[in-house]
């Protein structure tokens, strides 16, 4: 490759039409790009800031009562003490804990047993009757069984989430693998290959992108629950802080865990997503 | 052209062949007492009305379903299942969407056993054949209908069967690629020594690719028809004989 080669801009869009255009254009082309970029992000988060804005008037300007509803930035002022000033980080730590403990325990239980109940017939028949059962039994109303045979502490706040983490998980893990294309299964059947290799190479590979499904819905259940468990006999976690900031009229702070719980689930959905983008590229329209 | 010419083809030999189901309560016969020899590396098209059991015959050779009665052999041994020297090319191209174009042209010789790096170099041989190597990293959906087809054919060729088994191939695609696909379909089955056995509904598909057409019946007694083709190849469409071969097959439908 020469060097010539070498200096030809190689970036595709607007990168290459500003390499292109002398220095003259080169102010209005970034105009043009800044406009572009601005449209954009007011495309996709104007509602969200405008909401933020219409907030912060109504509450500094006095339309809403400002000790129940605080204008935002006392929010985040808040939310910056408590995490800079570490009182938070405690609450945080723990809630991740508990959180993330259910959460995998589901996973470990509910994907092995989704695929063997999603695969054998005999072991569907004989448990889809008490799945249902207990599917239909709000997790939140089994709470008080919980915490009477395993006591107020970590077992039974782990449990519960562990329990409603378990279903979404479990009844998109069984969907995921009934619902592989059963010309493909056939189509794997003529090649020669045995029941283990139409399972891990048909099967399994099917039914990722439904078991990312549970896995999404899952954490959502995950951090519903750790905040229903912590409002109940706790004194750290973040479900608790918003209690606890409620009870001694802390509103800011209330929001500030608010806030919190709401990134995890952001960030926790974000992880899923990229994670799934990476193993089903194939089904990335993008790529 | 080590990597894909064959010994011989399959020999197949139908005797007493019968399949009925079972339609709300009635037993409706398919097959009755179908005897048949294809011969090693002959290329045979099935045809027949719809309901005349021509995709059952198929599936039946294939292993895919059981007779009710009769046998089907291969090379003299019994068929019962699937098995490796026959391969399917279905109607549809039934591509794994989570593999590449390599990776499902591959995938047959994988499930066997075959070492990953033997499997894909025979898959990139007969990539190139079906006129697709600079696509052998594209991803299924990324593909047009003929080439995804075409990407099952490449599969179905990567393993090296006896028989080829072809269901309706082509039969969900337009025109023009489907003409171009037959050419092709041709073009390997004089290359390979591979038995062909082919159901379609396309009787001028059947003429261009057959040396004997088989004519299911429609009504409920009508008897089994073999039709030889003999025409020189590569066959001319519109030549006179092969449109007399087209007015007889019309004939054995009673369409004219």
């Amino acid at each position: 490759m020469t060097l010539q080669h070498m200096e030809r801009p190689v970036g595709i869009g607007t990168h290459e039409g500003t390499e292109r255009v002398g220095a003259g254009g080169l102010g209005m082309d970034f105009q043009r790009l800044t406009v572009r970029t601005t449209v954009r992000i007011i495309s996709r988060y104007g509602v969200l800031l405008g909401f933020l804005a219409l907030w912060q008037a109504a509450a500094s300007s006095g339309w809403v009562n400002a000790a129940v509803l605080p204008p935002v930035d006392m929010i985040v002022a808040a939310l910056w003490k408590g995490l800079a000033g570490g009182s938070l980080l405690g609450d945080i730590a723990i809630s991740l804990q508990r959180a993330g403990l259910a959460f995998a325990a589901a996973v470990i239980v509910a994907i092995p047993l989704g695929l063997m109940i999603g695969q054998v017939r005999a072991v569907e028949t004989a448990l889809d009757p008490i799945l249902q059962l207990f599917r239909q039994t709000s997790a939140l109303a089994l709470y008080p069984v919980f915490i009477l045979l395993m006591g107020l502490g970590e077992a039974s706040k782990v449990f519960v989430i562990f329990w409603a983490t378990l279903f979404p998980l479990l009844l998109n893990t069984i969907s995921g693998v009934k619902e592989v294309d059963p010309k493909l299964l056939e189509m794997a059947r003529v090649y020669g290959a045995r029941r283990l290799t139409v399972f891990r190479r048909v099967v399994l590979p099917g039914a990722v992108p439904s078991i990312f499904v549970g896995l999404r819905l899952g954490a959502t259940t995950a951090l519903l629950l750790l905040i229903a468990s912590e409002m109940i006999g706790a004194n750290k976690g973040i479900g608790f802080q918003v209690m606890n900031a409620q009870y001694n009229f802390q509103i800011p702070l209330m929001f500030a865990a608010i806030v919190i719980l709401a990134a995890l689930g952001l960030i926790a959905n974000q992880v899923l997503v990229s994670l799934q983008r990476r193993l089903c590229r194939w089904n990335d329209p993008a790529s | 052209m080590s990597v894909t010419s064959i010994t011989r083809g399959g020999e197949v030999s139908i005797r007493d062949l019968s399949k009925s189901f079972s339609l709300g309560g009635r037993q409706l016969a398919v097959l009755r007492t179908l005897n048949l020899d294809i011969r090693p590396g002959e290329c045979l098209v099935i045809v027949g009305a719809s309901g005349s059991g021509k995709t059952t015959l198929l599936r039946i050779l294939a292993g895919l379903e059981a007779a009710d009665g009769g046998t089907v052999s291969i090379d003299g041994r019994k068929v019962e299942g699937v098995g490796t020297e026959r391969a399917v090319i279905f109607q549809e191209p039934r591509l794994l969407p989570w593999l590449s174009v390599l990776g499902n042209v591959a995938f047959g010789l994988e499930v066997r056993g075959v070492p990953k790096q033997e499997a894909e170099k025979r898959a990139r041989f007969n990539i190139a054949l079906v006129g697709l190597a600079e696509f052998a990293d594209a991803w299924p959906r990324q593909l047009s209908g003929g080439m995804a087809q075409r990407v099952g054919i490449a599969r179905a060729l990567t393993v090296q069967p006896e028989i080829l088994l072809l269901d309706e191939p082509l039969g969900a695609l337009d025109a023009m690629t489907k003409i171009s696909m037959q050419e092709e379909l041709a073009r390997i089955w004089s290359e390979d020594n591979v038995t062909m056995v082919m159901v379609t509904h396309d009787l001028e598909e059947a003429i261009y690719l057959a040396n004997r057409v088989l004519v299911l019946p429609k009504e409920k007694n009508g008897a089994v028809r073999l039709v030889d083709i003999d025409l020189p190849r590569p066959r001319d469409r519109s030549e006179s004989r092969f449109v007399r071969y087209r007015e007889q097959l019309l004939r054995e439908f009673g369409l004219t």
